[in-house]
């Protein structure tokens, strides 16, 4: 192993580390603002948005790809299956979608 | 008293590995190609494995792959990391507030395995969470992590084409999997991500920053907007009723 790399990646480690880390010490106990409570609340949900849009156009070349599994995804969801069925309803029609076309 | 907070801690320990093995199906094939893109990059077995073991955080490496492929300096690459991950401080804030009492060592020993994914299914479950269910959800996404990251380097591109390219997408699926629920219920969820996929759409597209900032940027104007407009609606509501 090179001493180099290694160097790299303690120190990838520790300013990754530091932002999951210092809010639950920074602040514990305290109570944050009703507005900022309120705002943190919604951060899970924005998140998820942020998270799958518009990323989820780009995992293959084809963005019919993501679409579709997306929209596979959604459909499973709604029905109220639980996130691993949703996961693999997804990736079945996806192996179904490039296996056709 | 005491037993029985331990009773619950191990109960909640159980009920997080279960959650957490959507997210190994959905690392398993990141993972297994991060150890093929390092092994083609140059990096030793044991490198590929620290790194996954001590960063766990999955963009990250991708993008560190990427640089040190461009011959691009160890300063940039941990810089550039530090950008990606500067979102993990507002998903640490949301759980914070989210997460039971425990002492101050257990906070700093689990909150080393937030991620997007380990997040996302923390903060979508009904009621708190507890040390016992953040240890249990984590180690389960950890192990595959790393596991796979290793397996990725000795074996490679061992899974047949096809079921690699279609499990591109469980994360993804995983991800909406965990909002639609939400989103069934409240209407607020509805508005919160799209808005959010909206702004970070715009933000990639005319690529103005980062995906890190990006998505930082995208979460925090979502939330605040849709905090403000419901804030304004209350105070009017209150007054209506005066």
């Amino acid at each position: 192993m090179s001493r180099e790399i290694i160097i790299m990646i303690i120190g990838m480690a520790v300013v990754t580390y530091i932002p999951r880390m210092l809010p639950f010490v920074m602040f514990r106990g305290k109570e944050l603002p009703p507005f900022l409570q309120g705002v943190l609340k919604n951060v899970p949900f924005a998140t998820l948005g942020a998270l799958i849009f518009p990323a989820i156009l780009f995992i293959q070349e084809d963005i019919w790809y993501g679409l579709i599994g997306a929209a596979a995804a959604f459909i499973v969801a709604f029905l109220g299956a639980n996130v691993i069925l949703v996961v693999i309803g997804s990736i079945s029609v996806l192996t179904l979608y490039s296996y056709f076309f | 008293m005491e037993s029985t907070l331990a009773v619950k801690q191990a109960t909640d320990f159980k009920k997080g590995i279960q959650s957490g093995i959507s997210i190994a199906i959905g690392y398993m094939p990141i993972a297994l190609t991060f150890g093929l893109i390092a092994k083609t990059t140059g990096l030793a077995l044991g490198e590929t494995v620290m790194m996954s073991m001590l960063v766990f955080a999955g963009a990250a490496q991708y993008i560190s792959l990427s640089l040190l492929a461009q011959g691009i300096g160890i300063f940039e690459v941990i810089l550039t990391t530090f950008i990606v991950n500067i979102r993990h401080f507002l998903m640490s804030a949301s759980l914070n507030e989210k997460a039971e009492e425990d002492t101050v060592g257990a906070r700093i020993a689990y909150s080393f395995g937030i991620t997007d994914e380990t997040f996302s299914v923390a903060a979508t479950q009904a009621g708190t969470v507890n040390a016992g269910y953040m240890f249990g959800l984590n180690l389960t996404a950890y192990s595959s992590w790393v596991v796979f990251s290793g397996l990725g380097y000795l074996v490679g591109a061992g899974l047949p084409q096809t079921l690699q390219e279609s499990m591109s997408v469980a994360l993804y699926a995983m991800f909406v999997g965990l909002l639609v629920p939400s989103m069934k219920t409240n209407v607020k969820v509805i508005y919160l991500a799209v808005l959010a996929a909206a702004f970070n759409s715009i933000f990639t597209m005319a690529e103005w920053m980062s995906t890190g900032w990006a998505i930082v940027l995208a979460t925090l104007l979502s939330a605040v907007l849709v905090e403000t407009v419901e804030t304004f609606k209350k105070s009017r509501r209150t007054e209506a009723d005066e």
